[in-house]
């Protein structure tokens, strides 16, 4: 039985358990709905999440399990002898495209379940029945590879039904529990809401197992980096070049200076700008303006970063390049420059900064306003000197945020600041930054095990550290500020 | 204000700080203010009283152009400060703010240093010409509104740290500290326990020497306590305008007593 239909089964039974229960709660208390200890849906809730949430729970699990498990008691059936030539890994995938195609075949009509057991290799040419189903294999198929296939059929089909009995009886089982102990001084509400609250509790442990994974994986993978390279050259050589046929110089800060030179630029137009649209917005902007102009700021925020890079590639760069030039002041060759990726990073940022400064100002009391427009200071002098002062944790918080955003950019720099790592104090060359090298190192036909492509993770671990300590950092001053002014 | 000199014939008296006729606001299409005619004295402390939504806060804040930073309001009709009319297109609202002082019903002190707070107003109206200048009106200023012993060893502490009534007195020495000829009072007690309130209705009392004080209050006691004219305000309406004991002992109008005694509001 497929697992969506199992899935639909059980969701249609955990159905029929919510009529069912809230019929018995009503029935317990006598047609008298206001003798109950919850709402009668609460009872019925009940039964269906007895019902369903052990039972689809059990069934991913078994999802899960099954493959694995058969995979390795089939795999421990194949001969040696077939496996000589290659990995077991590679004879396991072959094994599951003979088993999948004649799932096909059979679903077909091309052959009937018996005959597909019943195949043997040195009578029939599996390869050539197959692809008239339309499943093409990669070569002929040998006798071990079709016995463990069909194994493999077998065990999968075994499995299943077991599943669906599990599936089934659990439900039953479930809802039967539930209805047992329906009745009316039950409290089905606070069953309910407990269950609720673990829904809430797993989403929210999912997203921190997620990160927990994601920085797990980079771990390990630096690990294994630094095993291959030394740690003291990575951190302080002044020389990125990689190369795949050995010898490279993998130092890091050429990178990071590159990072941090195209985010000062991008800070340096997003904030002024960013700020002084949001001070007008909340300060200076009628209610007309100020729904026109917020949304079309916004805007920005919803290009997407590679559109940001044609930008830069084609428009920013070479106006740059007719003022600052050969032809002009003569100081830029081309159009990809660490200036170019810069500016249109820092465009991309305005609505960021503009966006969350605007909220935050306009979360300053009104109370403040008034008390100095009281003593006859003007609006200016207001904002200058109380709005701003007590909006600043917010907005330092904000820039921290775009700054972090600036520093994890790719698709900006890829097309706008070029590739060419080095350490310069020339706005207007070609630099590069750690996201695009991370990128770089593992496109094409990387070997995991060099330090080449293993540095990509090093990197990733760096930049992580880096934006994860403004977070922290940013977290903390608006924590201790905003504690201050209430 | 505009300093022509013109404007100085049409005084009357001397003693009339605030002269305003047939005043008549809007919020919207809301006739929130009906014809409102008043005369308040100098170096006096009028209070308004009146049931909530009387309007008697919204007049107030006519007095100063506050109404000003609200969109939908508007303002007809003449008030007059020292026979000059605050609503001419001449007079810049910022500087007559400076002239009339405010204090709100919540304490609202600036996320400042309780001395910067206080030379908030000097510096932007650039009353001090030096550090120790300013020093002194700070001192003077906290000195008038009787908080001066409570914080003197504490200037640089943020404002925001002081309990409700100190912070509220902050909030008085920082409107008397830019020198105002009239303190606005919106409910300055409202927030304050009793003994907060009995120091800043004290305060109240010596502030007239210098100033003409226009108070609301929700509470008559207060009103009585405090003010030597009162105007009685109800739906929008100025009822009843006069000496404070006659108005509580021997009210005018029905609505009045009504008021006084319990009967509405």
């Amino acid at each position: 039985m497929p697992s969506n239909w199992l899935v639909l089964i059980v969701l249609a039974l955990a159905t029929i358990g919510f009529v069912i229960g809230r019929a018995r709660a009503i029935q317990s208390a006598g047609g008298e709905t206001r003798d109950l200890h919850s709402l009668p849906s609460y009872y019925g809730t009940h039964v269906a999440m007895m019902a369903a949430v052990p039972a689809i729970g059990l069934l991913l699990i078994w999802l899960i399990a099954q493959p694995l498990i058969i995979n390795s008691s089939v795999a421990s059936s194949i001969p040696d002898s077939a496996i000589a030539e290659t990995d077991l890994g590679l004879v396991m995938s072959d094994v599951r495209r003979v088993a999948d195609g004649l799932d096909v075949a059979v679903s077909q009509g091309a052959m009937t379940t018996q005959d597909a057991q019943n195949l043997n290799a040195d009578e029939t040419d599996v390869r050539a029945e197959l692809a008239k189903v339309g499943v093409a294999l990669g070569s002929d198929v040998s006798v071990p590879i079709l016995e463990a296939a069909q194994d493999y059929r077998q065990k999968s089909k075994v499995g299943s039904m077991a599943m669906a009995a599990a599936v089934l009886t659990l439900v039953a089982g479930g809802m039967f529990f539930a209805v047992g102990r329906t009745n009316k001084s039950f409290r089905a509400r606070n069953v309910v809401e407990s269950g609720i609250k673990t829904l809430l509790l797993a989403a929210a442990s999912l997203a921190i197992l997620t990160t927990l994974g994601i920085v797990l994986s980079l771990v390990f993978n630096t690990v294994e980096f630094f095993k291959l390279y030394p740690l003291s050259e990575f951190f302080f050589g002044l020389t990125w070049a990689p190369s795949f046929g050995g010898g490279s110089e993998l130092g890091f800060l050429p990178l990071l200076w590159g990072t941090l030179y195209i985010s000062i630029i991008a800070l340096a137009v997003a904030v002024p700008i960013g700020l002084f649209a949001a001070i007008y917005l909340s300060e200076y902007a009628s209610p007309k303006m100020r729904s026109v102009a917020k949304p079309l700021i916004e805007i920005l925020a919803g290009i997407p970063t590679i559109v940001y890079g044609l930008f830069a590639l084609l428009t920013v760069g070479p106006l740059l390049v007719s003022i600052f030039g050969a032809d002009g002041v003569g100081i830029m060759k081309a159009g990809t420059a660490v200036m170019t990726a810069g500016l249109v990073m820092g465009v991309m940022l305005i609505p960021f900064v503009s966006s969350l400064s605007d909220d935050i100002i306009n979360a300053v009391p009104q109370s403040l306003r008034d008390g100095s427009y009281g003593l006859g200071a003007t609006r200016s002098e207001t904002i200058k000197q109380v709005v701003l002062p007590a909006a600043l944790p917010g907005i330092v918080g904000a820039i921290l945020l775009a700054a972090s955003r600036a520093i994890g950019e790719t698709m900006i720099v890829v097309l706008g600041a070029g590739a060419a790592a080095r350490l310069s104090l020339n706005p207007f060359e070609a630099m590069t930054t750690v996201t695009a090298k991370i990128v770089s190192q593992l496109t094409g036909d990387a070997d995991f095990a060099s330090p080449e492509a293993l540095v990509a993770f090093a990197l990733a671990m760096a930049l992580f550290i880096i934006t994860l300590g403004l977070n922290v950092v940013a977290l903390y001053i608006v924590r201790k500020y905003r504690e201050q002014y209430e | 204000m505009f300093d022509t000199d013109n404007a100085k014939n049409t005084m009357t008296q001397t003693d009339i700080k605030f002269s305003a006729k047939n005043v008549q606001v809007f919020y919207g299409e809301n006739h929130a203010i009906k014809d409102v005619n008043v005369e308040l004295e100098d170096k006096t402390v009028t209070a308004f009283i009146g049931p909530s939504g009387c309007g008697k806060s919204t007049f107030l804040r006519c007095l100063n152009r506050m109404n000003d930073t609200i969109d939908i309001c508007k303002v007809k009709g003449d008030i007059l400060l020292d026979g000059e009319d605050i609503y001419d297109k001449r007079v810049d609202p910022v500087q007559l703010r400076a002239k009339v002082g405010m204090v709100f019903q919540k304490p609202n002190p600036f996320p400042k240093s309780i001395y910067d707070n206080v030379a908030y107003g000097p510096r932007i109206h650039g009353l001090a010409r030096s550090k120790a200048e300013l020093d002194e009106i700070v001192e003077k200023s906290l000195r008038g509104a009787a908080i001066w012993n409570e914080v003197k060893d504490r200037l640089d502490a943020p404002g925001t740290g002081l309990s409700g009534g100190q912070q509220q007195r902050l909030c008085i020495a920082r409107a008397i500290a830019t020198k105002p000829e009239v303190l606005l009072m919106d409910e300055p007690c409202s927030a304050l326990d009793p003994i907060a309130t009995a120091q800043v209705e004290e305060l109240i009392d010596d502030l007239r020497k210098d100033f003409s004080v226009v108070i609301v209050t929700h509470s008559m006691q207060q009103a009585a306590r405090v003010s030597q004219k009162t105007a009685f305000f109800h739906l929008g309406n100025l009822v009843e305008f006069g000496e404070t004991p006659q108005i509580f002992t021997n009210p005018e109008d029905e609505r009045t007593e009504s008021y006084i005694t319990g009967r509405i509001g």
